[in-house]
This record gives C-alpha cells, sequence and structure tokens, in this order.
C-alpha cells in the first residue's frame, strides 16, 4: 500500500491528511525508500514523524506511516531472505529492482544529471515497443538512465528491458545484476521473445563504437551495426520509438583511447578522460551535465512483417531511425546551450 | 523394451508400461541387477541381463515394436569404472543400441532420454533455448559432450529408418522428494557452494511429470525433439534460499580446482557439467511440448517446493523462523516507540 493510498483508507480526516504526509519530499530530496527506514526505525523515527506531521493529533494516530514502514522493510527482507519471489525467465527480478536498483538509480538521475523528459507519450502504454537510443558516456549510464526515465515518467510505469553486449554477460556480478534488473543478451530470438510478450525492448545499436567515441565526436552518431534490431522489430511487427539523449558524452569525455592497453586488458577501448585514470577512482564519479531525453514519435512495422528479411527495407528503415535521432539531437542541443547548466 | 531398468527412472518407466493395459509385454534390459529397493516395481517386468551390444540379438529376436532408451547417466559413478564406464555406457551404449534398433523390422517407436545439457553453455547463449537453438560451441562437461553424441546417433538413425518414430526428450535436470541425483545431493548439503557474481536460472522438471511424458511418448505417437521441463524459473540464490541453506560463493576457477579435488578424493560429484551450469543457467521454452502432449509439467517451483518437503533436516533458515523473527523485532521496535512516547508525555505533563 502507498502512503496516498493509506491515508485514502483512513476513515474521515483522509482528506487534510494529504498534504502532511507529502512534506519530507521536498524536505530533504524525496527518498522515502526502505532503505533509510531500517536505521532511522530505533533512533530518530519519532522526531522524524514529529516533522513530517506538524499537527499534534497525528502523533496519537494508532497506525502510522513509520510503523508501516518498518513493517514493509521488514516483510520485504524476509521474502528476500526466503526466496519468496518471482524471476522471470530472463532472469528479471522486479521485485529487486523497484526496491533496490531504481531508488539508487534516481539519486543520479535526478539529483545529479537534473534529467528532463519529453515525448513520453510517444511510448506505447500496453503491448511491445522497440526504444532505439543514441549511445555514449564510456560506461552505459545513459541507458540505466533511460531505464529510470520510463519507470518515473511514463504514466503506466513501464520496465525497460535492455538488450547488453555479450561483454557484460562474460564478466561475473555485472551479469548477475544485468539479468536480475531486466537485461538479457542482444540477440535477435531474445529481442523477439520479449518482444512478442509485450515488453519494451531498449537497444542502442551504435554498441561500443558510440560509447568509446571521443569527445571531439561527441552528438555524430556511428554507425548503425547490421540493422538487427530493425528486423526483428519487423517480424514481430513491433513499433520503433527512436530517443535521443543529451548529456551522457559530457560525463566523462573520452580525449584519448589508449588501444594497446585496451587489447591487453580485453576491452573494446581504454578511455582517458580529465579525470580518469590520473584520479583513480575519484575519476569514476561522472561529471554532472545536464541531461534531455527525447522520445520521437513511433515509426509502425505492423504492415512490413513479411519485409524482415529483405535487407533493402530493414537498411533503409535504420536508416530513418538513425536520421530521426541525429535531427532530434541538434534540437536537443539547442535547448541546452550550456552542457553543465541547470 | 526398456533400457537402463536397474536405476531409478528406467524401473519406474518399465513398471507404469507393465502396468498400463495396451503395453502386451515389457522387457528390462541391464547389465546389473536392479537393487533390491527397486525389484518390488519390476515384478511384471522380463529382465534380460546383458548390456547393448548383446541387445542386437534381443531387439530383432523380441520383435520389439518400442525401444525406450534410459540407460543414460548424468555423472561418472567411482564405484562403477568411474567415467570411462560412463563415456562405454552413454555413447557406445546408445551406438549399439541404435544399431541394433536400426536392423529390426518390427520397430515402430524409439525413445530416447537426452537432456537440456544438449544445448552448451555460452555467454552469448539466448536466454531461452527452443528446441532449435544450436549449441554455439562443444561443452566442456562429459555429460554434455556425451549428449551430443547420443543426439547425432539418433539423427542417424531417423535418417536412416524415416518410418521409425523417434521421440528424444530433453530433459531439464530431475528432482522430486524422494529422487537421488547429483544435483539433490547438492541441495541437500547445509552449506552450498555457488560460483561468484553469477546467479544461474535453473529450471527442474519433477520426476513424476517426468514419468507421464516418457509413458505418453510410448503409448502414443509424438514424433520429435521436446524440451521437458516446469514452467518458471529459480534463480540459484532464490533455490537455496527455499531449500533453507546457505550458500558460499567462491570464484570459479576455485570452486572448480575445489569440486575436482573432492572428486578425486570421492567426495561430492560437481562436475564441469554443474559448474557449467550454475555460471550460464538453462532456461528451455517447453511450448512444443505442451502443444503436443497437452500436458503440462507441475512448475519449477512446485517441483522444488516438492523437493524440499522431502529434505527437511539441515535447514538453517526456513521461512517460519523468517517470519517468526521479522514479527519478533516489528513487537520489539513498537514496545520501545510506545516507550518513548509514553516518556515524552511525562516529561510534556
Amino acid at each position: 500500500m502507498t502512503q496516498d493510498e493509506y491515508h485514502a483508507a483512513l476513515p474521515g480526516h483522509a482528506d487534510f491528511e494529504l498534504p502532511a504526509a507529502r512534506a519530507p519530499k521536498p524536505l530533504n530530496g524525496n527518498r522515502p525508500g526502505r532503505r533509510r527506514v531500517l536505521p532511522a526505525a530505533n533512533g530518530p523515527a519519532p522526531a522524524q514523524v514529529e516533522a513530517a506531521a506538524p499537527e499534534p493529533d497525528r502523533q496519537r494516530d494508532p497506525v502510522d506511516v513509520w510503523d508501516q514502514r518498518v513493517a514493509a522493510g521488514l516483510a520485504f527482507l524476509r521474502r528476500r531472505l526466503a526466496g519468496a519471489y518471482e524471476v522471470d525467465e530472463f532472469g528479471f527480478d522486479a521485485e529487486l529492482t523497484d526496491a533496490v536498483f531504481q531508488p539508487m538509480l534516481k539519486v543520479l538521475y535526478r539529483d545529479w544529471f537534473r534529467t528532463e523528459v519529453f515525448g513520453v507519450e510517444n511510448v506505447p502504454d500496453t503491448g511491445g515497443g522497440l526504444i532505439v537510443g543514441n549511445h555514449s558516456g564510456t560506461v552505459a549510464l545513459d541507458a540505466l538512465m533511460l531505464t529510470v526515465a520510463l519507470r518515473d515518467q511514463h504514466p503506466s510505469d513501464r520496465h525497460l528491458r535492455l538488450l547488453g553486449a555479450d561483454l557484460v554477460f562474460r564478466l561475473p556480478v555485472l551479469s548477475e545484476l544485468a539479468r536480475k534488473s531486466g537485461a538479457t543478451v542482444a540477440c535477435n530470438p531474445d529481442a523477439e521473445r520479449l518482444m512478442s510478450e509485450g515488453e519494451l525492448v531498449g537497444v542502442f545499436p551504435e554498441g561500443f563504437k558510440g560509447i568509446g567515441k571521443r569527445f571531439s565526436d561527441r552528438y555524430k552518431l556511428q554507425r548503425f551495426g547490421r540493422g538487427g534490431f530493425v528486423s526483428a522489430a519487423l517480424r514481430t511487427g513491433t513499433p520503433i520509438v527512436p530517443v535521443a539523449i543529451v548529456g551522457a558524452e559530457e560525463i566523462y569525455p573520452i580525449l584519448a583511447d589508449l588501444k594497446p592497453l585496451a587489447r591487453l586488458l580485453g576491452m573494446p577501448y581504454f578511455p582517458v578522460t580529465p579525470t580518469f585514470p590520473w584520479l583513480g577512482p575519484l575519476g569514476l564519479v561522472p561529471l554532472p551535465s545536464k541531461w534531455l531525453i527525447e522520445f520521437c514519435p513511433p515509426i509502425p512495422t505492423a504492415h512490413l512483417t513479411e519485409y524482415a528479411d529483405d535487407p533493402m527495407v530493414v537498411y533503409n528503415l535504420a536508416d530513418q531511425v538513425r536520421e530521426t535521432i541525429q535531427a532530434t539531437l541538434h534540437t536537443l542541443l539547442e535547448k541546452r546551450p550550456d552542457p553543465f547548466g541547470l | 523394451m526398456v533400457t537402463g531398468v536397474s536405476r531409478f527412472l528406467g524401473a519406474r518407466v518399465a513398471a507404469r508400461l507393465a502396468a498400463d493395459p495396451r503395453v502386451e509385454r515389457v522387457i528390462g534390459l541391464d547389465p546389473l541387477d536392479p537393487p533390491p529397493a527397486l525389484a518390488g516395481l519390476l515384478a511384471d517386468v522380463e529382465l534380460i541381463r546383458a548390456d547393448a551390444r548383446a541387445a542386437s540379438g534381443a531387439i530383432a529376436e523380441l520383435g520389439a515394436e518400442a525401444v525406450v532408451h534410459l540407460a543414460v547417466t548424468s555423472a561418472p559413478d567411482p564405484n562403477s569404472g568411474g567415467r570411462a564406464a560412463m563415456k562405454e555406457q552413454n555413447v557406445i551404449g546408445t551406438m549399439q543400441l541404435l544399431a541394433a534398433a536400426q536392423g529390426a523390422d518390427r520397430l515402430r517407436k524409439l525413445v530416447v532420454r537426452s537432456s537440456t545439457a544438449a544445448y552448451g553453455a555460452s555467454f552469448r547463449d539466448p536466454a531461452v533455448f527452443t528446441e532449435e537453438t544450436e549449441p554455439r560451441a562443444v561443452p566442456r562437461g562429459s555429460f554434455a559432450r556425451d549428449i551430443l553424441d547420443i543426439e547425432g546417433y539418433v539423427r542417424g538413425f531417423r535418417r536412416r529408418r524415416p518410418e521409425v518414430a523417434a521421440t528424444v526428450l530433453r530433459f531439464a535436470p530431475f528432482l522430486s522428494s524422494t529422487a537421488e541425483t547429483s544435483l539433490t545431493r547438492y541441495f541437500a548439503q547445509p552449506v552450498i557452494p555457488t560460483v561468484l557474481g553469477r546467479d544461474a536460472r535453473l529450471q527442474f522438471v519433477h520426476v513424476d511429470d517426468a514419468l507421464e511424458i516418457l509413458h505418453r511418448s510410448v503409448v502414443e505417437d509424438h514424433p520429435g525433439t521436446f524440451n521437458v521441463a516446469g514452467a518458471g524459473v529459480l534463480a540459484l540464490s532464490q533455490a537455496v534460499r527455499r531449500a533453507g541453506r546457505i550458500s558460499v560463493p567462491l570464484p570459479e576457477g576455485t570452486l572448480s580446482s575445489v569440486a575436482a579435488l573432492a572428486r578425486n578424493v570421492g567426495i561430492g560429484q560437481i562436475g564441469l557439467d554443474q559448474i557449467d551450469l550454475f555460471v550460464h543457467g538453462r532456461v528451455v521454452d517447453t511450448s512444443r511440448l505442451v502443444k503436443e502432449f497437452g500436458f503440462s509439467p507441475r512448475t519449477t517451483a512446485a517441483a522444488f517446493d516438492d523437493f524440499i518437503h522431502g529434505h527437511r533436516t539441515g535447514q538453517a533458515l526456513n521461512a517460519d523462523r523468517l517470519a517468526a523473527a521479522e514479527r519478533a523485532i516489528l513487537d520489539g521496535i513498537r514496545r520501545v516507540r510506545a516507550a518513548a512516547t509514553q516518556d515524552q508525555e511525562h516529561a510534556s505533563s
């Protein structure tokens, strides 16, 4: 039960209670997650209840919000420890994603990158969709921010299922986190299975060429692979939604790429940024650029299902998606004259 | 004719077939005598104590109409020859049995036990395997390699005898409250070693459902290859928690060497097959099975629940204890807070 639902269920004083409960939101940057509940439960909890509800009769309410939160937090811990949760066939753990990953990423999304989202109504409310974006930023943070944007801004709170490079799934820990947060290997069988199950699939056709490009090439779309994403969408008749992400290019500007070192470490590139590797772990902190995300109108593909193997149609459609993203990137860049402005 | 009747699955399939009035005669073929525990089941089954080499004559002489090949071992048994004997039985045994079956004129049906290990294990694999998925590389586990060989022989047999209905059943790992496999022994340990940084997606099939599918493929006609697994997925960590065990994540290399050491000493049977499974996980699409057989095996979670019921001992954390702990902590917090508010009221009055 959310806080609002809880208040709606209270008899009588539900109406004037609502603003009081919302008070903590602007107070400390809106982080009422369960993770905060446990340390706060023993000591400062009663004090915070007072701060949140200045009216004197709120304190004597037999069931109060903090009690509910502690109970919810404990129930969550118990479910996790007993294994009483569901994992789908791709390894996606919706409960863990919503309770742990999303709140952590949301801090970056809202407070660090100050992300603004446009055109979220272009993403279908139900059924499958293929979200195709530009890739940048050395580390695939743009993909993660896109999942937060859709979960946070979309009217039906949709989960985005990312398609990741097989390098991600080769590495321990990272592969586990990727699968739990809903990603899977970028291959046509998985993409088609997800789309025909009515999921939103996120794909970045530039791949490592996109995130590993120099800062001087920022906002220049790289080649779009072989267009495998288009044929997967055509085969399932799923609409393609191009999305332009501005801001990720500035978080780790790549000044040089040490190819021999990259080859030695088995990585696709070894970036040298103004802070990495000079400042060590401090160089991993992304620069706080201003982010804009715009979803473009969907391109329907249901009438093109029989052309899924026609290279001409596939190539033209991939090109159309690429042009749309490039044009949207330019208009977004005009909206944001200063990369680090508010 | 059923092969491998001295083993758990073979004995039960033979007994079920013998009890079915549609089946005239059931002959069990095995080089070993069934253990006393299974002998009771096999009262109505005619036993021939012979290996596959001698079977070549038997199939033709007896005029067998259906051959169910279950003599496929999933882990080397150190008491009966280890890996060499396992390969002898799996690969050479299948080759000879199929060669004999090819020459048997009255044969109408061939059912072969295979495994989802046939899909191999690779980082670039799709998350869900359909029957058409080809393995990307030759797997390193011995059982998986045997399975690929066995399926290769079945493909050759299908080419040469297209009129025989050949059914290949790719089973997910078996579980039930009583069955003993290397995986049930693994989950029955109080402390379970897992691979650090990996959380494999697992699927299981309940032994009773596997028996039902095997039975139907003999008495009905279902040519083709089918994945047999319970719907749904359990992550390895989730399965360990549900079983109330404690997992100890080890780096993959360490786990491999510890497992190899344990095998050499003769304790534990975690082979490369299991380690591959725990690194990559394995999930299959069973829609073809459900459509063709009109039967859906119970879900992976239900099969695992049944397994947990049979292995209650050795649980460290179970759902009841966790629920009790949750209530205790919550009550404690409420008492502390109630005391704090009372103190405040005292102070203000």
